[in-house]
């Protein structure tokens, strides 16, 4: 089997497990949900709210991805999945690659959640000259969350006490896509400064994207070998 | 190394040449306190407040230190073909120490900018840089404590701190950019520059030294406690291994096998 197959089988894996399990879609996305509802409870000023909604949606999907990671290695955690795997003899960077591909769709799927939320709660709105800003954003910065979810979800799977210790590992390392992607979701909504302004954040939030993937498929082999 | 007054056989991780060097630091650092707070002048602008500058450096110095030698340490774990776990607990040790002076250094560095900034932190790319620092070491040391073999907690832990490697900069770089944007806080008295005359820039380069003494002691006794730990490990198992094979055999065939009240190596830390 050659390798892509081998990653896009793994993927597609992971995204039947979620379709029909259902555990994104009826618990995290609902999550993210109540994050941003809490959000406006915490700021009670509706312009403030628009002026750091894209802020919050990048803070609500930091959290989001931490019960995502957790979720997609607690399958590979189950029934000895992963051994049954490197048993397989499938490829590690394979799998690096394939479980990246399924949670960055999952976490896609949440971004355009949260950036309707942000629409409706926060009275956000997307100018159209801001569109292919907002897409690139959207892509690179959830490219750039699964591969480094993958990678320290990798690192912490299987060990004991995994739950409290990803957040202190993930959360420290995402920190540029934090504040990349709010510079430029900021711009391409209109809520600072002008849609040019925010194309070199996007850039940073590809470089880290490209970055972590290439680290990923570097690492996570030793990371996950026991 | 025998007690006389207990007849105890007794191991520490104390030689002449590290207690050589204890000593040495020591008395460094009696100096340090006495030229720091008592001989150096005081500073033109800061006044008193400048003497914190003595500890402050030194042990971000030493911080910095630490977390170079845990990633080439770490680096040598993993690129060798060897594989020494001497390297590994090297950079754990080293990693430990790196996160408690860059402890000290974020307190003692808010105090400072208290007095001299007026406020207690500022968002700039070198203070937050530190404190992410801070963080992801603090995370390291959780990962090497997850347990599983050696050699399980040397490679994931290497390949960790290899990582930070990659990401300390990409942080630095972002929160650079990030911080192009707004204006400086309002601060006292903006201007935190020390006019440092002989005296002073002496007492802060033997600082310097008399810390990196320290480092090298703390790591040189923590790097030995640490191969302890993994020693008595071993022999913990072996003895575990001994007692479940004497529980299946006859009683009076187990008589002579080894039980977990045989006395076991007792280490202690002198310096």
């Amino acid at each position: 089997m050659t390798w892509w197959r081998t990653a896009w089988l793994i993927a597609r894996r992971d995204l039947l497990v979620e379709w029909r399990s259902r555990v994104a879609l009826n618990q995290v996305f609902p999550f993210a949900g109540i994050v941003m509802v809490m959000f406006g409870f915490a700021i009670d000023d509706t312009r403030l709210m628009e002026s750091i909604a894209p802020g919050l949606v990048m803070v609500a999907t930091m959290f989001s991805l931490l019960v995502l990671v957790q979720r997609s290695f607690a399958l590979e955690s189950e029934d000895g999945a992963l051994d049954a795997l490197r048993t397989a003899g499938v490829s590690s960077s394979a799998l690096f690659w394939g479980k990246s591909i399924a949670l960055a769709a999952q976490l896609a799927a949440l971004q355009a959640l949260l950036i309707v939320l942000a629409v409706v709660l926060y009275g956000s709105s997307v100018r159209p000259a801001g569109a292919p800003l907002l897409v690139a954003t959207w892509l690179s910065g959830s490219w750039g969350l699964a591969t480094v979810g993958t990678l320290y979800g990798g690192l912490a799977a299987g060990a004991r006490g995994r739950e409290t210790l990803l957040p202190l590992l993930l959360l420290p390392v995402v920190a540029p896509v934090l504040i990349g992607a709010t510079r430029a979701v900021e711009a391409a909504l209109g809520a600072r400064g002008t849609v040019v302004d925010g194309w070199p954040w996007m850039g940073l939030v590809a470089v880290f994207a490209v970055v972590f993937c290439v680290g990923g498929t570097l690492a996570f082999g030793p990371l996950i070998e026991e | 190394m025998a007690d006389m007054a207990t007849g105890r056989t007794t191991a520490t991780t104390a030689t002449a040449a590290t207690r050589t060097l204890g000593i040495v630091t020591l008395v460094g650092v009696a100096w340090l306190i006495v030229s720091g707070l008592l001989v150096s002048p005081a500073d033109v602008n800061q006044g008193e407040s400048v003497r914190i500058l003595y500890l402050h450096a030194p042990s971000a110095w030493v911080a910095y230190l630490a977390f170079v030698v845990t990633a080439g340490a770490s680096a040598l774990y993993l690129f060798t073909k060897k594989h020494s776990l001497g390297w590994d607990r090297l950079a754990g040790a080293s990693a430990e120490i790196g996160v408690l002076f860059m402890a000290v250094t974020l307190v003692v560095g808010m105090l400072w900018g208290r007095l001299t900034w007026g406020v207690f932190w500022r968002w700039d790319a070198r203070l937050t840089t530190t404190a992410f620092l801070f963080v992801t070491y603090i995370g390291y040391l959780a990962v090497r404590r997850l347990g599983g073999t050696p050699e399980q907690r040397a490679r994931r832990s290497g390949v960790l701190a290899l990582l930070a490697v990659l990401e300390i900069p990409l942080v630095h770089f972002s929160v650079k950019l990030w911080r192009g944007l707004h204006q400086d806080a309002t601060v006292l008295r903006p201007n935190g520059d020390v006019k440092l005359d002989g005296f002073m820039l002496f007492t802060l380069i033997f600082g310097v030294a008399v810390f990196t003494l320290m480092y090298v002691w703390l790591v040189l006794h923590r790097q030995r406690t640490l191969t302890a730990e993994d020693l008595l490990d071993d022999v913990g198992l072996e003895i575990a291994i001994a007692e479940r094979r004497g529980e299946s055999r006859p009683p009076d065939l187990a008589a002579d096998v080894p039980r977990s009240d045989r006395p076991r190596p007792d280490i202690t830390v002198g310096f």
